[in-house]
C-alpha cells in the first residue's frame, strides 16, 4: 500500500503568480484540501480562498483527496 | 429637484417637456423605464411599429458622486423576445442625464417620411430633431467621430449602426464611453426598436447644469464612503474584476463543467487556457495594454480594458467574457486575438456579443460556417451582416429564427433570446433565471452563478435541484432594485458578502431624496418591478408555456457531467409565488 497520492493540481487567477497553471504533484495519503493549498504556499490570508473543486465538484476545505483526484484552487473569482 | 421628463414624437418631430407624474418621482432606472413602458405601450403592439416607445432612464444614484453609479437603463417592448425588455448601460449617458435634470427620455411614433433617418438632440429645455443623410448607411464610430466634430467630447452619444438602420434582431444600441469607446445597450434588438423610428443617433448634452441634488449632504458623503470602501474590500469588485476583468469567468465556469461549448453540446472546452482570462491579462501586461479601465466615470472596479494586438496595437477595449465565450468555447476560435477583431467589428456595427455570437455558433450546425473559421465568421460580419445580404438578414434575426430556418433542434433560446455563457443543465440555478426572467435568456437578471459557482453568497449545489428557484428569485427581486439605482450589477458581488454594502446604498438614496426607505422597501421595489413586467408580458400573449428551456437540454446529457435540465412545470413556476 501506497502511503502517497498522486494529485493534478491546476492553479487559476492571482495564485499562478510565482507558481505553476498544472502540476501532477504527490501528497501524504489523507491529505484535506487545504492541507494541500498551505503545502503548496498559497497565501491564502492576502487573497481568500474562492472555490476548491475535486473532480469538477465544489468540495470544503476538510475534503480529504484521493488518488487521480484533479484538485482546481481558485481565489475569490466573478465577472459575468 | 427640477427633474423633468422629455418626450419626443418622431411621427410629427415635436417633443413636450412634461413635470414627473408623482407616482413616478421615487423611480429610477429600470423602476422607471418598466413602469412607464407598462403604462404606455400596448403590450399587443408589434415592437417595430409606431405604438412602441423607447424609454431612456438614469438610475435614482446617476449623477451623485456614489461610485458605480453611472449605469443608463433602456425599456422598450423588444422585437426579439415580444416580451418587456430594460437594458443597462455604462458610458456617460447616464450622469449626462442627471445632470440636464431629465428623469427619463421617452421616445415614441414613427416619422411619416420614413425615407431617411434622424439626429436627435436633447439640451436644457430644447430637442432638436433634424435630418442626417450623410449618417445614414454609417456605423456607430463614424457617428461617433461626426458628433464629435460637431459638439464636444462631453456629449452624450446614442447610435445605431447599419444593422439597425435595417432592423436586425442582433442588433444594439451603442453608447459613448468616457475614452470614446462603445459600450452596448445589448440584448433584445432593442437598436432595430431605434431603426424602426428612423433615429441615428441621440446626443444629450447638459452643457454646465448641475441638477443633482442632495437633500443631505454630508449623509450622502458618508453613506458615499462606507459604500465604496465595500467595493474595494470584496476580494472580486476589489482584486479579481481589475486584474482580470469579466473573462476571468472562462476557466472557472469550465472547470465546474458549466461552459457551454460546441453549439451547447458540453460544458467543457478544450481551449480555455488560450481564451480565459489569466491569457488576456498576459497578453495585455506583454504588449502594453490597459487592464483597468472603467466603462462610465466614477467606477473603481475597473473590470474593462484596452487590448492590443503582438505588435502592440489596439484591437479592441471592453472584451467581455461572454463575448470571448461565445466567439472562443462555444464557436471554437482559439486565437483571442482573432476574438479580439471581430469584437471591434462587432461594436462598430452594434451587435449584440451573446445574440450574435450564439447565431453564429448555430450557423456550425446549420452547414453556414465551420467550427472555429474566424475568417469566415469576420466575412460574414463585415459583407453580409452589415450590406443585408439574404445571409446577413438570417445571421441578423438571431439564433431562435435561425434555428427555425434551418430545422434545427438544439438551439439555445429562452423567450427567442439566445442564452449567455452558463449552461442551466449544469448551473441550474442559472437556468431558473433564464427560464423565469421577463427578459428572456439572460444572465443579469438574477445571477445564480455567484450562488451556484462562485461561493459568492454562500454555497448552492448547482448540479442538485434543490433552493434554485428561491435562490433565483431573490436574486431577480434584488437586482430588479438594483438596476434602479443606476449602479453596475457588480455591486452584487460586496452586497452578497459584505454586510454594510446595502445598507450604505440604502442610506445613500436616502440622503440623496430625503426619503426613509427601509431594506423591505427596497425588496418590496424588486417584486413590483418583476410583477409589473411579467404582467406586460402575460398581455403581449407570452405564457408560463414560455418560460421554459428548449426541449432537447431534457434529453441530451450535457458533459461531463451527464447533466438533463430537470425540473417540473411546477417547481419551475413556483418562481411566482410571491
Amino acid at each position: 500500500m501506497s502511503e502517497t497520492i498522486n494529485v493534478t493540481v491546476k492553479l487559476f487567477a492571482q495564485y499562478r503568480d510565482g507558481k505553476f497553471k498544472v502540476q501532477e504533484m504527490s501528497f501524504p495519503k489523507g491529505s484535506t484540501a487545504i492541507y494541500i493549498v498551505d503545502s503548496i504556499g498559497i497565501d491564502h490570508s492576502k487573497l481568500p480562498i474562492g472555490v476548491l473543486m475535486v473532480n469538477a465538484r465544489h468540495v470544503e476545505e476538510d475534503y480529504i483527496l484521493k488518488d487521480g483526484d484533479i484538485f482546481t484552487v481558485f481565489p475569490k473569482v466573478g465577472g459575468g | 429637484m427640477s427633474d423633468k421628463i422629455y418626450r419626443v414624437n418622431m411621427q410629427d418631430l415635436s417633443f413636450k417637456i412634461e413635470d414627473v407624474p408623482a407616482e413616478w418621482m421615487g423611480l429610477g432606472g429600470r423602476g422607471l423605464t418598466s413602469t412607464i413602458v407598462a403604462e404606455e405601450v400596448d403590450p399587443e403592439c408589434h415592437p417595430l411599429g409606431p405604438n412602441n416607445k423607447m424609454v431612456f432612464a438614469p438610475g435614482l444614484l446617476s449623477g451623485t458622486t456614489a461610485a458605480n453609479s453611472g449605469r443608463n437603463s433602456l425599456g422598450a417592448k423588444s422585437p426579439l423576445t415580444g416580451g418587456i425588455k430594460e437594458s443597462n448601460v455604462g458610458g456617460t449617458i447616464a450622469g449626462v442625464m442627471s445632470k440636464l435634470g431629465v428623469k427619463a427620455l421617452i421616445i415614441e411614433g414613427i416619422p411619416q417620411d420614413d425615407s431617411t433617418f434622424y439626429h436627435v438632440h436633447v439640451s436644457k429645455n430644447n430637442v432638436m430633431i433634424e435630418q442626417v443623410p450623410e449618417l445614414v448607411g454609417k456605423n456607430n464610430y463614424f457617428v461617433l467621430d461626426a458628433m464629435e466634430a460637431k459638439y464636444n467630447k462631453k456629449v452624450a452619444v446614442m447610435t445605431i449602426g447599419r444593422p439597425g438602420e435595417m432592423k436586425m434582431l442582433i442588433s444594439n444600441i451603442s453608447v459613448r464611453d468616457p475614452k470614446g469607446k462603445l459600450r452596448s445597450h445589448g440584448r433584445g434588438g432593442l437598436g432595430a426598436v431605434m431603426g424602426s423610428k428612423k433615429i441615428k443617433c441621440i446626443t444629450v448634452d447638459a452643457e454646465d447644469y448641475k441638477e443633482v441634488t442632495y437633500a443631505d449632504t454630508e449623509k450622502f458623503k458618508a453613506a458615499s464612503k462606507i459604500f465604496t470602501k465595500a467595493l474595494q474590500d470584496n476580494p472580486i469588485s476589489g482584486e479579481g474584476l481589475p486584474a482580470f476583468g469579466t473573462n476571468v469567468l472562462v476557466n472557472i465556469i469550465n472547470e465546474a463543467g458549466g461552459l457551454p461549448s460546441h453549439n451547447f453540446r458540453s460544458g467543457y472546452s478544450d481551449n480555455a487556457e488560450e481564451i480565459c482570462g489569466e491569457t488576456m491579462a498576459e497578453n495585455i501586461k506583454a504588449r502594453g495594454g490597459d487592464t483597468t479601465h472603467g466603462c462610465h466615470a466614477g467606477c473603481v472596479i475597473q473590470c474593462s480594458q484596452t487590448y492590443n494586438d503582438k505588435d502592440g496595437n489596439y484591437l479592441t477595449s471592453g472584451f467581455e467574457y461572454e463575448m470571448i465565450w461565445a466567439f472562443g468555447a462555444n464557436f471554437g476560435i482559439k486565437d483571442l486575438d482573432q476574438i479580439a477583431k471581430i469584437d471591434a467589428l462587432m461594436d462598430d456595427l452594434g451587435v449584440d456579443a451573446i445574440e450574435t455570437g450564439v447565431t453564429i455558433g448555430l450557423a456550425v450546425d446549420a452547414g453556414l460556417i465551420k467550427f472555429g473559421d474566424g475568417d469566415e465568421a469576420y466575412r460574414i460580419l463585415e459583407e453580409e451582416v452589415a450590406n443585408g445580404t439574404p445571409l446577413g438578414r438570417i445571421i441578423g434575426s438571431g439564433c431562435g429564427n435561425l434555428g427555425k430556418l434551418y430545422g434545427l433542434i438544439r438551439v439555445p433560446v429562452v423567450k427567442n433570446q439566445s442564452m449567455p455563457a452558463y449552461e442551466p443543465r449544469a448551473i441550474k440555478g442559472q437556468g431558473i433565471t433564464y427560464v423565469t426572467t421577463p427578459m428572456g435568456a439572460d444572465h443579469t437578471a438574477g445571477y445564480a452563478v455567484a450562488t451556484n459557482i462562485l461561493n459568492s453568497g454562500g454555497h448552492i449545489d448547482p448540479l442538485k435541484k434543490e433552493a434554485q428557484v428561491e435562490l433565483a428569485r431573490n436574486l431577480q427581486i434584488a437586482t430588479a432594485a438594483v438596476d434602479s439605482t443606476g449602479m453596475c450589477i457588480f455591486v452584487a458581488f460586496p452586497a452578497l458578502d459584505e454586510p454594510e454594502c446595502l445598507p450604505a446604498l440604502i442610506d445613500m438614496i436616502n440622503a440623496r431624496f430625503g426619503a426613509t426607505l427601509s431594506g423591505d422597501d427596497v425588496t418590496n421595489l424588486g417584486k413590483t418591478i418583476l410583477k409589473t413586467e411579467r404582467a406586460f408580458n402575460i398581455k403581449a400573449g407570452l405564457t408560463s408555456a414560455d418560460d421554459r428551456i428548449p426541449e432537447f437540454m431534457k434529453y441530451e446529457k450535457l458533459p461531463p457531467h451527464d447533466a438533463v435540465w430537470d425540473f417540473t412545470n411546477e417547481e419551475i413556476d413556483e418562481f411566482w409565488n410571491f
